[in-house]
């Protein structure tokens, strides 16, 4: 119980900033039109490719003799890019179809 | 950490709110998603040249191949991937997003010092990027109709009993302190495991929801790494793509009258029992009306009001541009053309509309069920091409139907029903629909690319 009322107090910051991050997620989204479903889907998808940010970090952190961490970094970051590019790029494409072509 | 990166992270932050904020409105949305974009790649571009680190130059120019593979390789699935294989896509990206958290738990669990809130936090972005990762996978196959549902005898009380031991396992090597590669290569694998299974038995009617759940859950992986390194623009983005995910989910179980637990441990779609019927009989005993293009050429020349309903059978004829010209010669002829769309229409959520738009179909003729429902009684015919279980009166009628509750499109309710369909076959949720039977339905059946071309050039001859 102490070592949870310490964690609480060592970490009331990161505590408030992840509850108010949920509630602007839910109130965003809360809202939208089932048109964009899909497209916010694929959005919000390429948004989670943030973990790209970590893997760089893991890349650069890396001893150039550790071939672990040299690789699983390595996978991390390919995956993680092509999770931000592709994902950026479909969600443009989708909505580009969107626009009224009058 | 420089103050430099720090305000960069800060204003990525802020555009990721921003740009979701705008995704949110059809007028803003394209700008919203570039917004973002550049918010990503400025986080990316300050991570790799505003850090303190001491960092050899292979480690530059292995993190320059890397990004150079994964952009290009990213880019080009993203321009030829085709509108119907979107669900696929948002499935194996997300998969890939997952497995990325994992790999960085993974190397970061061997940089560990026993704190117990660092090897938390590791234990927890393994886990959840684990089953992200090939749960994913499972929810590709399954949508591309690779993989079928499987499964095991007594499959939930497996998967429950799995998911809490993954729990206890995680806590226990918290306590030990951490140091052993082994135990956390089982744990690795037990998760991995974990996720085949979770998504193995889930039906493919349910697969919006399992993609819209799983969205989520590699958000969470995210901010779980973003704790790891107390960065910022990690745990705020991926908390915003967390929420954002679950809501969804619950709009898509709204949508389809069913609990979130319902869906996962449910598991209904695909029984070889609810398939019942496929012959010309229902189980009450009526029987179909066929009709020819013909036929339902002269039906639609001299409706005043006509309702398309889009399934995802349309999508997979590549029918979309037959029905908008069949839409615009009976718009022509000043019918009054709109298309009902139901919140699950397609394989995720909002994804008709998508393939509508492909083929320049104004997203102001796109109804949305509520606002279409009441205009049924007013409408001469409707056109139900490929759809099936969202057209299904069971939902209104037969408690003991899997999707009873479900609200539909009431297609009933118009004077006259066009079905296209390929066979008799049973919808993709496996079950038989009533509505085929009804005396104002009449059934075209074919291919709906070849059986809409045909009703449009019989129209072009009246």
């Amino acid at each position: 119980m102490n070592e949870l009322l310490e964690f609480i107090s060592n970490n009331l910051e990161l505590i408030y900033i992840l509850i108010l991050a949920i509630f602007i997620g839910v109130e965003l989204i809360k809202n939208v039109p089932s048109v964009l479903h899909t497209p916010l889907m694929s959005g919000a998808n390429a948004l989670s490719g943030v973990v790209i940010v970590g893997a760089l970090l893991v890349m650069l952190q890396a001893d150039p003799n550790d071939y672990l961490a040299l690789g699983l970094g390595f996978i991390a970051v390919v995956l993680g890019i092509i999770n931000v590019v592709g994902g950026f790029a479909v969600t443009d494409r989708m909505l580009q179809m969107f626009k009224k072509k009058k | 950490m420089s103050i430099t990166l720090s305000i960069i992270y800060l204003i990525s932050t802020v555009t990721f709110v921003i740009g979701l904020k705008m995704l949110g409105h059809p007028e803003t949305a394209k700008k919203g998603n570039i917004i973002s974009a550049v918010g990503m790649i400025a986080a990316i571009i300050g991570t790799i040249f505003l850090h303190d680190f001491e960092v050899a130059s292979i480690n530059y120019i292995l993190i320059g191949a890397a990004l150079f593979v994964g952009s290009l390789i990213g880019w080009l699935i993203a321009m030829k991937v085709e509108m119907t294989k979107m669900p696929e896509l948002v499935s194996l990206f997300n998969g890939f997003g997952g497995a990325s958290a994992m790999l960085i738990g993974l190397v970061e669990y061997g940089n560990n010092t026993g704190d117990a809130m660092q090897t938390s936090t590791v234990i927890a972005a393994i886990i959840i990027g684990s089953i992200t990762f090939t749960g994913s996978l499972v929810a590709f196959g399954k949508l591309n109709g690779s993989l079928n549902d499987v499964r095991l005898p007594k499959y939930n009380l497996i998967n429950n009993i799995l998911i809490l031991g993954l729990i206890a396992f995680g806590a226990y090597i918290v306590m030990m302190g951490a140091d052993s590669t082994l135990l956390i290569y089982v744990l690795l694998a037990v998760s991995l495991v974990y996720g085949l299974l979770f998504v193995f038995p889930i039906g493919g009617a349910d697969m919006p929801v399992v993609i819209s759940l799983l969205n989520s859950l590699t958000g969470i992986a995210a901010a779980i790494t973003g704790i790891l390194y107390g960065n910022m623009v990690m745990l705020v983005g991926g908390i915003l793509v967390g929420s954002a995910g679950l809501i969804l989910t619950f709009i898509m179980c709204d949508a389809m009258n069913r609990s979130l637990s319902n869906v996962i441990f449910g598991a209904f779609g695909g029984d070889s029992d609810a398939i019942a019927g496929t012959a010309g009989t229902s189980a009450s005993g009526g029987t179909i009306k066929k009709t020819t293009a013909s036929d339902s050429a002269i039906l639609l020349n001299y409706a005043s009001k006509v309702v398309i309903v889009p399934g995802y059978g349309l999508a997979v004829a590549q029918a979309q541009h037959v029905i908008h010209e069949l839409e615009l010669l009976l718009t022509e002829k000043g019918i009054d053309v709109s298309y009902a769309i139901h919140p699950v229409a397609g394989r995720m959520p909002g994804h008709m509309n998508v393939l509508l738009a492909e083929s320049n179909v104004d997203y102001d003729k796109l109804i949305e069920m509520d606002d279409i429902n009441p205009q049924f009684p007013n409408t001469d015919v409707v056109l139900v091409v490929g759809a099936n279980d969202v057209v299904n009166p069971a939902a209104h009628n037969d408690p003991s139907s899997p999707i009873y509750g479900m609200p539909i499109l009431d297609v009933e309710n118009s004077k006259h029903i066009i079905v296209n369909k390929r066979t008799m076959n049973a919808g993709y949720a496996g079950i038989q629909n009533e509505l085929f039977f009804n005396t104002k339905t009449s059934m075209l059946f074919g291919d709906a690319k070849s059986a809409l071309t045909e009703l449009v050039s019989e129209l072009k001859n009246m």
